[in-house]
């Protein structure tokens, strides 16, 4: 039988090497304990984790890819959906829950019409609830990419929106 | 290059003795108030009091959280002892004109307390009038980027006595006596797990300091890894050195990376002044410290599950016994505690166990750190002794519920926690009383309910919280909490049936007993606890009697008819000066007219 060759070929090479000599310190008992730092950086690097992704890094690491994709989707900081140019996620950690965050988030996906964790039809933004982000002292929090804003209102969170919507189109 | 006890101890006597600059000005860098850019407010004055050739007497610096997230970002002018709060950018000049040239206290800008009087310092805030700190001594004190000032208060003091001085045994026996136990949820006592994995006879052995911090709503770890991060590194050579490990491992969640920044700088720097690394001080012990990044997954905080998640696994949790003192880290023997109980060690090997065990209740030594936030004016971190009621911390410190609103209950441990209500705040807080009044300390944090918070609800995204982390492994859990969270979510669509409460109950019970890990076993913690003070309200949505709609209150409607323009759904009626009315099958409870309302006229169901 003939052996499947990954089809790499949707990957940017320059980029895949990036990865590749991310991975290459690894050595040893280190190589196999280090999938999750090598995840990290893929993720980093080409912005999600798509199947040949995975099985790129499964056969760099010498592990099963049923191995590594079941890593993947245990932790929820793996993707394996694109995401938008910019992350806005809800603070859904309790003390911002209690403020009504819940709301935000609903008012959020409304106004960018989409849904949690899904990439708008603009490419525009992800829009995802989080787990508490340890700045419950300004709930209820929303970050968008590295920016914390705290004590949102609803009003506010329209302009957050168009704030970002208009930055990334410059 | 600190070689040796004596090296350590010059070095700190010479930077005791420095003369400090005229002034200092130490800006808060917590989370908090780097989020309402005191990052900018401290880059603007340092260029200013350069520009200005103040330099030369006045230094500016960051610090770890000032505890009082809910006023940042604050500063803090030393030696004369004056905070200030709730700063904008345009304060910075008046600070710099009238306190750092003139001289004098810019009062408007002081913390306003309750009585409208200001309060100029920690002395005159109530806040921080019942505190006691140990584990958090050094935040807003200390840069965190700086070994230097760590030295100065003391640092790597407990670490040089230990290991130049104590033999492993006598530094496990201080620990013991000290009454600590683990700040992580647990409770066990520390000093007997070093005793127990210095007894586990292995080639190689493992410290853990989990910085996984996975309830949400607490951030007392954040905290004082962003703030001390010296405190926890010393903690852990302490730890190494007591059970015989030379390899240390701090695991910290994915969504804290940029906060631990100061702990990547503090371990770069301890390892440069010899504090870490190779035969640290001259004697033949070496230990050294890695970081594991976790990535999302509240379960990784189970310390089993956390072992599997630093191996590259999935981390899921595996029975104990065997505990990860007998077989952990690569299947050897490894200690895991809790970043605040780390913090707690240093002091403890300075003053001495007995100083420690006078603190507390009888069964719980020394201080906790709660994180105090939800329907509460003064939100932030709380030190106090163990033994501290509900009342003092909610009141005198919290300073009560704010808008006038009464106080309903409050939630502690988090997920795995439970509700205390009126009738325990004169409670005195420690591990078995909170284990008795069906909660749990849990990490601490201390989330505030006002009466207008709809108790199911809150079960229900504690619910959803646990059933959403669930790792699957075990069945009870994973279908358990689903099913719990199903139940809840029918109740709350007004689909349910007194028969569900039972449901509710022996469900409960069940997914306690039978599963895996303490994920499960404390999930239905919320729910038993929130059924057994406010039955009530479950029943209001089990014989389907909740009010959905809102009502307009006839005494106080002026009839402006702002409501009514802004109902989405049209369902509210009524001539301008007349009192409105809300039709309450057709109201969706969007809250929209009360929010309208000017006169508070719209009662919420
Ligand atoms: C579901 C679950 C989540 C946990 N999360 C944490 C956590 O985020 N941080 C922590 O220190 N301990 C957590 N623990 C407790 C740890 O398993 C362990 O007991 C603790 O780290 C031991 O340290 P300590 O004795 O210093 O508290 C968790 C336990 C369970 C069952
Ligand atoms: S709960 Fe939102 S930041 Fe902690």
């Amino acid at each position: 039988m003939k052996k499947a060759v990954l089809d790499m070929s949707q990957f940017d090479q320059n980029k895949l090497n990036e990865l590749d000599a991310f991975i290459e310190q690894y050595e040893g008992e280190n190589k196999k304990e280090s999938l999750i730092p090598v995840l990290y950086q893929a993720q980093k690097i080409f912005g999600y984790l798509p199947h040949n992704l995975q099985r790129h890094i499964a056969l760099k690491l010498a592990l099963p890819s049923a191995h590594v994709n079941g890593v993947v989707t245990f932790y929820s900081y793996f993707s394996e959906k694109p995401v938008g140019k910019n992350t806005l996620s809800v603070c859904m950690g309790t003390a911002c829950f209690v403020k009504g965050a819940d709301k935000l988030l609903d008012k959020a996906l409304g106004i960018t019409q989409s849904k949690r964790n899904e990439i708008t039809e603009d490419g525009q933004f992800t829009i995802k609830d989080v787990r508490c982000i340890g700045a419950c002292g300004l709930a209820p929090v929303v970050t968008v990419n590295d920016k914390v804003y705290g004590k949102v209102s609803e009003k506010e969170i329209d302009d957050i929106i168009a704030k970002h919507q208009e930055e990334t189109h410059d | 290059m600190i070689r040796s006890y004596d090296d350590l101890q010059n070095r700190r006597a010479t930077l005791q003795t420095q003369k400090p600059k005229r002034l200092e000005v130490i800006v808060c860098a917590g989370t908090s108030c780097l989020s309402s850019d005191s990052d900018i407010i401290l880059d603007m004055l340092q260029k200013d009091v350069l520009d200005r050739g103040l330099d030369i007497e006045v230094e500016v610096v960051k610090s770890g959280c000032f505890l009082f997230c809910g006023q940042g970002p604050m500063l803090k002018v030393m030696p004369d002892d004056v905070i200030y709060v709730q700063l904008t950018l345009k304060d910075v000049n008046r600070i710099i004109e009238e306190h750092i040239i003139k001289g004098n206290i810019v009062t408007d800008l002081l913390y306003e307390r309750d009585d409208k009087k200001r309060a100029k310092n920690e002395s005159d805030t109530p806040y921080y009038k019942k505190q006691r700190r140990i584990a958090l001594r050094n935040l807003g004190i200390i840069n965190p980027d700086s070994l230097d000032d760590y030295l100065e208060y003391n640092g790597y003091e407990a670490m040089a006595r230990a290991i130049t001085k104590m033999t492993p045994e006598d530094v496990i026996e201080v620990v013991k006596t000290s009454g600590l136990r683990g700040r992580g949820g647990g409770g066990f006592p520390t000093g007997l797990k070093w005793k127990f994995t210095r007894a586990t006879k292995s080639d190689e052995k493992y410290v853990i300091c989990n910085a996984d911090e996975g309830d949400p709503g607490a951030f007392m770890d954040r905290s004082i890894m962003e703030g001390d991060p010296h405190s926890i590194i010393e903690a852990m050579i302490i730890n190494g050195y007591a059970v015989g490990a030379n390899n240390g491992l701090i695991y910290i969640r994915a969504e804290y990376e940029i906060a631990a920044k100061p702990l990547f700088k503090a371990l770069i720097d301890a390892r440069e002044a010899g504090l870490l690394g190779k035969e640290i001080l001259g004697t033949d012990f070496s230990f050294d410290i890695e970081v594991k990044l976790g990535a999302g997954a509240f379960v990784c905080g189970e310390e089993t599950a956390l072992i599997h998640s630093m191996e590259g696994k999935r981390g899921e949790p595996t029975t104990k016994p065997p505990f990860p003192s007998e077989v952990g880290f690569r299947g050897k023997p490894s200690n895991v505690n809790n970043v605040e109980t780390y913090a707690n060690i240093p002091p403890i090997l300075v003053h001495g166990a007995d100083w420690f065990n006078k603190i507390g209740t009888k069964n719980s030594k020394g201080t906790k750190v709660f994180a105090l936030a939800g329907n509460i004016e003064n939100i932030g971190l709380v030190e106090v002794p163990m033994g501290t009621t509900f009342r003092e911390i909610i009141y005198d410190i919290g300073g009560g519920i704010p808008n006038g609103k009464k106080f309903k209950a409050v939630q502690i441990g988090g997920p795995s926690g439970g509700v205390v209500t009126e009738k325990d705040l004169d409670m005195e807080i420690d591990y078995d009383s909170l284990q008795q009044a069906g909660s749990m300390m849990g990490s601490g944090g201390m989330i505030v309910m006002d009466e207008d918070t709809d108790i199911v609800e809150i079960a229900k995204f504690y619910l959803d919280f646990t059933q959403d982390e669930s790792c699957g492994k075990c069945t009870p859990c994973r279908i358990g909490t689903k099913r719990l969270y199903e139940i809840l979510e029918k109740l709350t669509n007004m689909e349910g049936t007194p028969h569900d409460l039972e449901l509710l109950e022996t469900l409960s019970e069940n997914v306690k007993n039978a599963s895996l890990c303490g994920l499960g076993q404390s999930a239905p913690n919320p729910v038993l606890s929130t059924l057994k003070h406010f039955r009530d309200e479950y029943e209001d949505y089990a014989y389907r009697r909740k009010r959905t709609a809102y009502v307009v209150d006839g005494q106080k409607c002026i009839g402006c008819t702002k409501c009514a323009r802004v109902c989405p759904v049209d369902c509210i009626a009524g001539k301008p000066r007349e009192v409105h009315v809300i039709t309450e099958s057709d109201c969706i409870a969007c809250g929209a007219c009360y929010d309208a309302c000017p006169v508070d006229a719209i009662i919420k169901p």
